[in-house]
């Protein structure tokens, strides 16, 4: 079937007052992806996931759950279920109980019910603390005994609203592979909400990256990182820098770019560009070198004055003036050395700047 | 001296007490032992209290006109509680689900029928319920009913006129503890297949239950022992215990009877509270 997916939203609204929370949503979720909503806070992420859950309703457009409209479906009749943020978990019930609640509302056997509830405690690792009460537990154990809770209904389609936003880095980090590797094993589709763009890098097969309730850009991470199609996606995934002017030339897939100090750069052309529009060339700091001598002939290659340097490990930066423009420039310390001299470049030396035109995005402003 | 005291644990100990100590001898203890007292008391010829002592107060209350009021008053009361919780819920539901600045509003507007005396507003209620009052009218006229019906004096007066001055006792508990509930808990509960029905019964019920005892035990207690309610509402037809009580001090000057009857009904009402307690905490350490 063409038109197979997990999950669809077909144009959704939701609109709060004057106020659209998601505005014009489409997105085709596949099965068994492991699909992310990615943005700043109020962007309409949570809102897209409560409108899935069926916890909103959305104003207009349709949410479709294994090819099926849900229209006025209520919650308590979709075949998803979520992980919540604050986890909700029932305060007085055992860590048992709360896995046990969703296969006793579908009237699961009561032998069938422990038999997956202990499949499902043992998934998190957590079959140890099953008479617990959540009180007693710490975030990452509550987190886990929610994970749980949601799993062992083997949903068709697992949400979770920022699972491991309340965890620290350390926790997060080892929940991060734990998940992915779990929504690997157990092969259920998983919407996953996040504001955390190394934690959806990490994790997801698919990105949408949102801004103010519209769906930017979707795709892999790979795709949303070296080819985002707008500034927003651009500047929020990873780190880059932004030269504004106006497209001079346009060569098939590249376009020239004369920036406000008379510098000209070239890029891939996003956006289908045209000579005279006002566009923004984005390069990330990662793919420009900076060397002693230039390469005769090479485009998008000039003198400029380094700024500071700073060493954090895996690289060093380097921020450099090119006239009165400034960019971050990181070489990767590909060598062990103790002499701060063989570090090449130091404050106040000229250099020379130089990046092929494949690693540049030239994006409408 | 204060030396003496910073010195020896047992004096800072005693110091800390008399406060809150000298309190509740003065209001309770001692009031409580007078009362004990004067039912064990017999009468002179002017139905003064007076020696020697006696248990046949006691005695007296075992008659079963008083069990049967006994039973009646609590049976009332019971009734009122469940109809106060059956009407209360729902309304502190809204009240805590309506925006911040509304619920203040809500509260007052619960709270204001407290400014107006309750002799006031029991008088009101039972012009309302009169032979030729307003709802006897306008069921007249609206034909569905043929002759005027016999309300007041009746216990179903006495439950309604006991039902509306008890009810923000009620409603007050209730949403005191819905306000301060996680509704993320029955979205969970919602987003694993419980109906609204299951929801209400398997997650929001057991986690208010303290709000639901505090509200059954301020509206029961009061009930039981309720007089002006019963008085007007029941006029002088029907009787309750706290009536007999007080027609023991007033009209029969019976006082020890009434110091019986008094310290009887407050162990039954304690009782009855810590039974209540304990199905409570049974409830929420079985779900």
């Amino acid at each position: 079937m063409a038109n197979d997916f997990a999950v669809e939203l077909r144009d959704v609204v939701k609109l709060y007052g004057n106020m659209a929370a998601v505005d014009h949503v489409s997105m085709s979720i596949r099965h068994n992806e492991f699909f992310s909503l990615l943005g700043p806070s109020g962007c309409g992420k949570t809102t897209c996931l409560r409108i899935i859950a069926g916890f909103e309703r959305p104003t207009s457009g349709q949410v479709l759950i294994d090819n099926k409209i849900m229209g006025l479906t209520p919650p308590f009749q979709r075949n998803v279920n979520t992980v919540f943020q604050s986890y909700a978990l029932f305060p007085h019930m055992t860590v048992e109980q709360n896995v046990a609640f969703g296969l006793e509302m579908k009237g699961v056997s009561r032998a069938e019910i422990n038999r997956r509830v202990g499949e499902a405690l043992e998934l998190v690792r957590l079959p140890h603390l099953a008479k617990r009460y959540p009180k007693q537990m710490s975030g990452g154990q509550q987190q886990r005994v929610a994970l749980a809770r949601a799993l062992v209904n083997r949903p068709k389609v697992l949400l979770l609203d920022e699972p491991l936003g309340a965890l620290d880095l350390k926790l997060r980090k080892e929940m991060q592979i734990e998940l992915k590797t779990l929504q690997r094993d157990v092969g259920i589709t998983f919407i996953y909400v996040t504001h955390d763009q190394e934690e959806a890098l990490t994790m997801s097969d698919r990105i949408a990256v949102m801004s103010h309730g519209k769906a930017l850009q979707i795709g892999s991470p790979l795709e949303i990182y070296e080819r985002p199609t707008c500034k927003f996606v651009a500047d929020f995934i990873g780190e880059t820098n932004f030269l504004e002017g106006r497209v001079t030339a346009v060569n098939g897939e590249f376009a020239t770019l004369t920036i406000r100090n008379g510098y000209v750069f070239t890029g891939r052309r996003v956006n289908g560009l045209q000579v005279g529009e006002v566009a923004t060339l984005s390069v990330r700091p990662e793919k420009m070198q900076l060397v002693e001598h230039p390469v005769e002939g090479s485009a998008n290659t000039y003198e400029v004055t380094v700024f500071s340097i700073a060493y954090v490990g895996s690289d060093t930066r380097v921020i450099i003036n090119l006239g009165d423009q400034r960019l971050d420039v990181w070489e990767q310390n590909s060598t062990s050395t103790l002499n701060p001299d063989d570090y090449f470049f130091k404050p106040g030396e000229k250099a020379w700047l130089t990046f092929k035109p494949e690693n540049a995005l030239v994006l409408a402003q | 001296m204060l030396q003496t005291i910073r010195e020896r644990r047992g004096l800072q100990v005693l110091g800390l007490m008399l406060p809150g100590g000298f309190w509740l001898i003065v209001f309770f203890a001692l009031p409580l032992a007078l009362i004990f007292a004067i039912s064990l008391m017999s009468r002179d010829e002017l139905s003064r209290p007076a020696l020697p002592l006696t248990l046949a107060n006691y005695q007296q209350t075992f008659d079963p006109l008083y069990i049967n009021l006994f039973l009646f008053s609590i049976g009332l009361s019971l009734l009122t509680t469940l109809i106060t919780l059956i009407i209360a819920f729902p309304v502190a539901l809204f009240m805590a689900r309506l925006p911040r600045r509304w619920r203040t509003v809500m509260t007052l507007l619960v709270m204001i029928p407290f400014w107006t005396n309750f002799l006031v507003r029991t008088y009101a209620l039972q012009f309302l319920m009169r032979a030729n009052g307003p709802i006897n009218t306008l069921l007249l006229n609206l034909g569905l009913i043929h002759e005027p019906i016999q309300m007041l004096s009746t216990p179903f007066a006495v439950l309604v006129g006991l039902v509306y001055g008890e009810l923000p006792f009620m409603i007050l508990p209730l949403y005191t503890s819905l306000e301060k509930f996680d509704w993320s808990i029955v979205e969970a509960a919602q987003d694993l297949g419980a109906d609204a029905l299951r929801t209400l019964v398997r997650v929001v019920l057991p986690l208010t239950a303290p709000g639901i005892l505090a509200g059954s035990i301020l509206v029961f207690v009061p009930s039981v022992g309720s007089y002006i309610t019963v008085e007007l509402m029941g006029g002088g037809k029907i009787n309750m215990i706290g009536r007999v009580i007080a027609q023991q001090f007033g009209q029969s000057g019976n006082w020890p009877f009434g110091s019986a009857i008094s310290l009887i009904l407050m162990v039954v009402v304690t009782v009855a509270a810590l039974v209540y307690f304990r199905i409570g905490r049974g409830e929420r350490s079985a779900l």
